[in-house]
């Protein structure tokens, strides 16, 4: 796979100075990101600007339905959404080789070797996610 | 069965269609060269208010076609058709008491609402939705910018507006809100991987993660064809992906009252809410991008004139009425399945999505081996035969899935006939059974209580 040629994003004045005409594409993400977070300060801003605020002692208890609430919020809970989190790891990274795989099988000098490369890994992962299951993993109740 | 493989074998033609249109870049086939910034930036701004005012009308959309589903008027009484009811309902939101509860962690309970807000936009910006136009006298594609890696860059900000959930349900120190961001969380990654392993086969066809490029190598076909059953497996994650009914588990009101964001009020749940339209409009976006041709119109209409329908403004109009496609189609499920069950939901995506869609990427890596020569010259009899193999392995699969089922079914014991009031409260009839006749629970209720008149007088009317 050819590396892909970096775009040339500058151009030279007529003073030799070298100024951006373009922008760069993870530039721009940024750019919207920021707008994004922007969006979100004026909400706040306009929220500050309109909304009363008048707390009380009761107003700021924990909802539970109407009745006072018991016990400390962060309550203990399943230790099997830790080991979805596992799983997750374990698929997202078996993406991350995946992708890159998918986009360059096109090229002549990778042939079945990749294919059946590709076949074994994905046959790894399927045997793990069966292991799992057989472990009972995968049953909620 | 047959028609999968018909399907399949149809698909195939087509592939062998586009193959030549494969370009041998991976870098994005739209070109900024004549994009200034200001020009990137007033993009920027018409992303937002093109993603802000679908919302706006969206939420009005659902409302209406909720209401029709359900024969009743929906919102109607502000401005035309009650257009504006969404602009009210946010204006409301904004003059209403943000309250942090007192057991709150402040920080993170306020970055989590700007988590799920501005994360949301972020993958619009590399959606294609038109081809070059002229603007403000520059050559530019209606698409912001586009990246070699740009569905990449799509999964990976879903991937973090998780966080938005997560830090939301945990930093409210309420119950609630705990196990509704959990199970949320947990839902999300869960169909997070099977919505990337469902797009591989896309990569495999196109050669490229650029959306441009995508876009560009479905011009004589679809993905949806060769790449069907990623589709079916996309809509089913993207429906999950989006906490969306039948499949917003997040919000079972009845255990969980609103999810990870019960504490939230004013307009920091705004932005949660209007973070959960944006994203049902991005993953629309990519299922277009992806499987639907993205801003291409549709064939027969794309053959008119030679291709005018294919040029300039015109690809908006066609960006967004498949786009909108989508959008009703989520109105509709909502308006059409009850909720799943989680342990169902969960069972379904670990158990059948995931493996799957692995068998099938291979599947497809196979096929697209056939067609690039890995097996030999002929590539069509190569292809015809792996495509062949693989179907006679999914029917042989199919065939004894179903055997295996049936052999597990046991037809349970129904009687023939149901008292609804027999354990104390109403029960509805299964399907093929009958309820006992009014007249006799009427009198037995009689002959039983006779104190009770009015009872009897309820048991009655149900009848």
């Amino acid at each position: 796979m050819s590396a892909c040629a970096e775009p040339d994003l500058r151009e030279e004045t007529d003073l030799g100075l070298v100024r951006l005409t373009r922008v760069s594409p993870y530039l721009t993400v940024g750019g919207v990101v920021l707008t994004g977070v922007f969006l979100f300060v004026a909400g706040m801003g306009a929220r500050r600007l309109l909304a009363p605020y008048a707390p009380t002692a009761m107003k700021l208890t924990t909802y539970e339905c109407g009745v006072d609430p018991v016990g400390d919020g962060w309550a203990q809970t399943n230790v099997r959404y830790f080991l979805y989190a596992f799983l997750y790891v374990v698929f997202a990274v078996d993406a991350v080789y995946l992708f890159p795989w998918a986009t360059v099988i096109r090229s002549a000098d990778l042939g079945m070797a990749s294919l059946a490369e590709m076949g074994i890994f994905i046959g790894v992962l399927l045997v793990g996610l069966a292991h799992a299951a057989r472990r009972g993993l995968l049953r909620w109740v | 069965m047959s028609l999968i493989v018909s399907l399949a074998a149809g698909a195939q033609n087509g592939v062998h269609a586009i193959a030549p249109s494969l370009a041998s870049a991976d870098n994005p086939i739209a070109d900024f060269s004549d994009t200034p910034w200001w020009l990137s930036l007033i993009k920027a701004l018409l992303v937002f208010v093109f993603l802000l005012i679908n919302t706006l009308l969206v939420i009005w959309f659902e409302r209406r076609v909720i209401g029709r589903m359900q024969q009743r008027p929906g919102p109607n009484r502000t401005g035309p058709f009650g257009l504006l009811q969404t602009l009210a309902d946010g204006l409301k939101l904004a003059f209403k008491e943000d309250l942090t509860p007192k057991n709150a962690d402040k920080v993170v309970f306020l970055l989590a609402p700007m988590i799920a807000g501005a994360m949301a936009f972020i993958s619009f910006s590399i959606i294609p939705m038109g081809p070059v136009v002229s603007m403000f006298g520059h050559r530019t594609p209606l698409q912001l910018t586009d990246t070699p890696v740009a569905v990449l860059l799509v999964l990976a900000v879903a991937g973090v507006g998780v966080y938005g959930i997560i830090m939301a349900g945990w930093s409210s120190g309420s119950t609630y809100p705990l196990l509704g961001g959990l199970r949320s969380t947990a839902q999300v990654i869960s169909y997070e991987i099977a919505m990337g392993l469902s797009l591989v086969a896309v990569f495999l066809y196109s050669g490229s993660m650029s959306t441009s490029q995508i876009v560009a190598s479905q011009k004589s076909l679809w993905f949806i064809i060769p790449a069907f059953f990623s589709f079916l497996v996309y809509v089913v994650t993207m429906v999950g992906e989006t906490n969306r009914l039948p499949f917003d588990l997040a919000e079972g009101e009845g255990e969980l009252t609103g999810g990870f964001h019960t504490e939230y009020s004013s307009m920091k749940f705004a932005m949660f809410f209007l973070g959960e339209y944006v994203n049902m409009f991005t993953v629309s976006a990519l299922a277009t991008t992806m499987f639907l041709g993205g801003w291409q119109a549709p064939p027969g209409i794309a053959a008119i004139n030679d291709g005018m329908f294919n040029q300039g403004w015109w690809g908006l109009l066609w960006f967004v009425i498949k786009l909108w496609s989508f959008m009703f189609f989520f109105v509709w499920l909502r308006g059409s399945l009850p909720r799943v069950r989680y342990d169902q939901f969960m069972r379904f995506g670990w158990k059948f999505l995931i493996p799957v869609t692995l068998l099938w990427v291979v599947s497809v890596a196979f096929i697209r081996g056939a067609q690039l020569a890995f097996f030999g010259e002929s590539t069509r009899t190569a292809t015809v035969i792996v495509v062949g193999v693989i179907s006679l392995i999914a029917l042989a699969a199919a065939w004894l899935w179903e055997g295996q089922h049936e052999a597990a079914a046991v037809p349970a014991e129904r009687p023939e006939e149901i008292d609804p009031f027999a354990g104390g409260y109403p029960v509805p009839p299964m399907p093929g059974q009958r309820l006992r006749e009014p007249s006799q629970q009427a009198e037995r209720s009689l002959a039983g209580s006779t104190g009770h008149p009015e009872l009897s007088d309820q048991e009655e009317s149900r009848g």
